[in-house]
């Protein structure tokens, strides 16, 4: 499968994107402003309340082409941070009391430079969380080295995996993902990953194979820890879940399947104020593959950047500054701030 | 466009017979809230039996909900349609246990 970007498709464009999140239909016209309903809790102008992660996307390169990616990454995505860019990230860092750094993409691992972009920030001190794809670490020998290079590292592996079943998961995110997936997380399991007496984390991630909302994190995470010991023996420590973003690819299934305007809907009725107080982009930095900065991962697809008066790049990094600045949001807020919330580190209530 | 006398839209609506008697309307509903929470049995528990009876009694209203409602509760397409297999069994045998009167009665006309 293609990204939409490699199709020329117009839901490639963040503009077109945002239209439609917008102005699509009488019914999203009308459904009320993200920016309205902050105002109405309380909650303008939306600042943030420090930066406490730095999530890095090294770029959009990716061996999947999951179906509902909101980066629209696959094998077809060029885009790839430089050593360059990762050194200013680096001098970001060294000068900052941020304490986490977690490193996105595409499949990060296919950067060239990962894993002394890894090593280097371990010399900082800060903890490194990788949001891996798992099938990445099956590959080839070069990358099967990767759990073990992780385990040495200390770093943090958060990885999805839509559903403790087959059928689900490939549905998803491709055919012989699921069965890929389970390989590779023996492969962590067997570096003592997700081990309760070792310190070395292994947590999964949950987002519905469609149109729906997630179900209640802690149950689905006592089913997936009793569904993948029976089944696969298979030990991790947390589960989060993750609402589906109308946006990129999830946005043009929605649009194609006949279901966008009752997600938006849901989405809208489902609106959580204490969700809204502790979305992630309050707490989070994202840089893009190029150095941009931007509130979270979204925004960053959107291109959306952060609020003007604040530094643009990772090169003019100035923490005092973005921690004071305003965060900047359109109606695909409103995927955060569903029912129980939703984060890159799952519900938020 | 196709048009049946169900129209799916209409489930949203369903708050709406309170206009014509709200009394009644909110003691249905405030007992109907109360019926789905955690119990006894959970939240999901009670979200899939609500399809397997939807499924019994036919309404394509409480088919789509209780299904989203599943889905969004963490039941899987499997156990879903076991439910509908449950609701199947039980309406098949009640046609079948009737074969016995059927039976008892062809026993009291015959030689």
């Amino acid at each position: 499968m293609k990204s939409l970007k490699a199709s020329g498709k117009n839901l490639s464009d963040p503009k077109y994107q945002i239209e439609i999140l917008n102005n699509h239909r009488e019914s999203i016209k009308n459904l009320p402003r993200f920016r309205n309903k902050l105002n109405e809790i309380g909650l303008a102008p939306f600042k943030s309340t420090g930066i406490e992660i730095f999530q890095v996307n090294v770029g959009y390169m990716c061996n999947q082409t999951c179906k509902h990616c909101h980066v629209d990454a696959g094998p077809d995505r060029k885009e790839i941070m430089t050593r360059e860019t990762m050194k200013y990230c680096l001098d970001a860092l060294s000068g900052s009391d941020i304490e986490k750094v977690d490193l996105t993409g595409g499949a990060p691992e296919m950067n060239p430079d990962f894993r002394w972009f890894v090593e280097e920030i371990r010399k900082l001190d800060k903890h490194v969380m990788v949001r891996s794809n798992l099938t990445i670490l099956t590959v080839n020998r070069n990358y099967r080295e990767l759990p073990h290079f992780f385990a040495d590292h200390g770093v943090e592996i958060i990885s999805s995996l839509p559903y403790y079943l087959q059928r689900n998961t490939d549905r998803q995110r491709g055919e012989g993902v699921f069965d890929k997936s389970i390989e590779a997380l023996r492969m962590l399991n067997d570096e003592g990953y997700g081990k309760k007496d070792k310190e070395l984390i292994l947590d999964l991630v949950y987002n519905p194979v469609g149109a729906f909302l997630p179900a209640d994190q802690n149950q689905l995470e006592q089913d997936y820890k009793r569904e993948l010991k029976r089944r696969y023996n298979i030990d991790f420590n947390n589960l989060y879940t993750i609402t589906n973003m109308p946006i990129s690819r999830f946005l043009e299934f929605l649009l194609i399947s006949g279901n966008y305007e009752e997600y938006m809907e849901k989405l809208v009725t489902s609106f959580n104020p204490a969700a809204a107080e502790g979305v992630m982009c309050r707490n989070t930095i994202s840089v893009g593959w190029d150095g941009f900065l931007y509130d979270c991962d979204f925004n960053q697809m959107l291109e959306i950047p952060v609020e003007k008066s604040s530094p643009q790049h990772v090169k003019n990094f100035d923490e005092y500054i973005l921690n004071d600045r305003e965060i900047m949001v359109d109606q695909h807020c409103y995927g955060c701030t569903a029912g129980a919330g939703s984060s890159c580190g799952g519900t938020i209530t | 466009m196709e048009k049946t006398y169900y129209n799916r839209k209409d489930l949203k609506k369903f708050g709406d017979i309170d206009e014509f008697q709200p009394e009644l309307a909110e003691k249905f509903f405030d007992y109907y809230n109360d019926v789905f929470k955690d119990g006894a049995l959970s939240a999901r528990e009670k979200a899939i039996i609500a399809l397997a009876v939807a499924h019994a009694v036919q309404c394509p209203y409480c088919i789509d909900a209780y299904t989203t409602e599943c889905l969004e509760k963490g039941s899987n397409e499997e156990a879903m349609m076991e439910a509908v297999h449950v609701a199947a069994a039980i309406r098949g045998g009640a046609s079948l246990v009737h074969g016995v009167q059927m039976m008892n009665q062809v026993k009291q006309l015959s030689m």
